[in-house]
């Protein structure tokens, strides 16, 4: 479904991404982790059109969308939530969702899917005529995510969910994603938090540097000495 | 009294209607377009240009005739506005915004110098001139051409207001204005709602353009500069970026000079104007409706 194949970045003078190549199979959630700075953020950005990569190449579902701008590549179904959430903190939280429909040109279809994220998040519903601003840190995730899920995506981006959320909040937040993943939606998930991000994911890339030095099944790398030692606070 | 109130709501109203795209693509982009006044500029000629075109007109027929080059004329101006963001602006996007300012500056000099290079230096008289029966309401003396001419302004004022608040492209356009890149991210077209709001607020100076010809009489190549200062001075007071508050900036503004002209004298009317612009900027910079939205994180 997607395919990134030796993914160079510069950002400046810095070589943020080195050769990087992944995958993500239809239906699929898929863990990237690594370090601050290894280069999860740069290389969602690069494929949701954010950043214009320097070498390689990016195909979504067989079209090369390495040069398309960010808008064309999320009306292709591709739809990146980005780091820290960025809901619109001045519109509502009825508003923010509506904008997830941006692209979507029939209004009944637009109601249907936000009734739907009021239904999965009824959080959300009881605050939809309040300022995206005024949410809580897990509201604001939650509404990031459902504005996302307006749009109708078939592969979700995620960039750090879990972060700055207590526990409790990044179970929820793991739980809407194994929810969405369900229904058919594939998911690329960036996180620090690898103990959290592997209980969901089947497979998993762990990159270092802007290049993967580790992948395999979600399951292999939970008990993998090198992944324990640096991500899971092992011994 | 109430003719104090009419004659600062009229000039408001133009003043309101020049603020709105200042306050718009500061809204969008973060620019002060300083070449905002001489789009009015700009409106005026082609109003002026239209008209002559259409061969002068007898005042029976003046109304009617002056609504529809108001609109050719919004059209045209619209357009320079987009061209003038494509030309200008969208190169400097993301250079640093004294660049984009002076650009600014320059951008409003070749639309002054362009229009004298083309038109001429001298004053042009408006072929269209709207003076009419004075009528007495309340005690005030107005005709009734100034109160189809502040009705147009309203109404394209709360037509601009019900379009941002209420429509798809202008949810994108407050979406925009907080976060261009997630904007994106959401499937906007973000270019696209730049130019459309450049074209916007170009077109409501434009129509001011006309108004301020028609009603005035008098125009030349740079007559937008005091306006142009002027309506940001009204964009400030009520709230830079957010549009009830530039038009009550406008409205405010045009009472403020109204009644200062009338305790000062005509001469302290500029100083009056700007003089509030330095209290606000020092008081509060963020205008009468201006609000920071407290986020929690």
């Amino acid at each position: 479904m997607l395919e990134i194949r030796g993914l160079d970045v510069h950002y400046g003078g810095v070589h943020a991404l080195r050769g990087l190549s992944l995958t993500v199979a239809a239906g699929e959630v898929v863990a990237l982790l690594g370090n601050n700075g290894a280069g999860k953020t740069t290389t969602l950005s690069a494929v949701s059109g954010l950043l214009r990569p320097s070498g390689g190449s990016i195909l979504f579902e067989g079209a090369d969308i390495t040069r398309e701008p960010p808008h064309r590549i999320t009306a292709r179904g591709l739809v990146h939530v980005p780091e820290g959430r960025r809901v619109f903190s001045a519109l509502t939280v009825h508003e923010n969702l509506q904008l997830g429909g941006y692209l979507v040109r029939d209004q009944a279809e637009i109601r249907r899917r936000i009734e739907r994220v009021y239904d999965l998040l009824p959080r959300l519903a009881e605050r939809r005529r309040q300022r995206g601003g005024t949410l809580s840190g897990g509201e604001q995730q939650m509404l990031a995510i459902g504005r996302a899920l307006v749009t109708g995506p078939r592969l979700l981006l995620l960039d750090e969910p879990s972060m700055g959320l207590a526990p409790l909040v990044v179970a929820s937040v793991m739980e809407l994603v194994a929810g969405i993943n369900a229904e058919g939606t594939s998911v690329l998930l960036v996180e620090q938090n690898a103990v959290a991000a592997l209980r969901v994911a089947h497979r998993g890339y762990v990159i270092e540097n802007g290049a993967c030095v580790l992948d395999g099944p979600a399951a292999g790398l939970r008990e993998d000495a090198r992944v324990v030692e640096a991500y899971l606070g092992g011994v | 009294m109430t003719q104090l109130v009419w004659n600062g709501l009229f000039v408001g109203s133009f003043y309101a209607l020049v603020a709105l795209g200042y306050s718009m693509v500061y809204g969008i982009i973060k620019l002060l377009n300083f070449a905002h006044g001489d789009l009015y500029m700009l409106g005026a000629f082609t109003g002026f240009a239209v008209l002559g075109a259409a061969g002068g007109v007898t005042s029976a027929a003046a109304l009617p005739l002056l609504l529809a080059v108001l609109l050719a004329t919004m059209v045209i101006t619209g357009l320079a506005g987009v061209v003038l963001e494509r030309v200008a602006y969208r190169p400097l996007r993301g250079a640093p915004r004294l660049s984009l300012l002076i650009t600014a500056v320059g951008a409003s000099f070749a639309l002054e110098y362009g229009t004298r290079a083309v038109a001429g230096a001298d004053p042009r008289v408006y072929p269209v001139r709207l003076g009419g029966t004075p009528l007495e309401v309340l005690g005030a003396r107005l005709t009734l051409q100034q109160l189809v001419l502040t009705a147009v302004a309203v109404v394209l004022m709360i037509g601009l207001n019900l379009l941002v608040t209420r429509t798809r492209e202008g949810r994108a356009m407050r979406a925009i204005a907080l976060d261009p890149r997630t904007s994106a991210l959401m499937g906007v077209d973000v270019n696209a709602v730049i130019s459309r709001t450049f074209f916007l607020g170009s077109a409501l100076a434009g129509a001011a353009g006309v108004m301020a010809g028609a009603y005035y009489g008098k125009i030349d190549f740079l007559m937008g500069f005091l306006i142009g200062l002027k309506a940001f001075t009204a964009a400030v007071i009520g709230g830079i970026g957010n549009i009830p508050g530039t038009m009550l900036g406008g409205l405010l503004l045009g009472l403020l000079e109204s009644f200062g002209t009338f305790w000062l004298g005509g001469e302290w009317r500029d100083v009056f104007a700007f003089g509030v612009l330095i209290l606000f900027l020092t008081v509060r910079p963020t205008g009468l409706l201006g609000e920071r939205v407290t986020e929690r994180v």
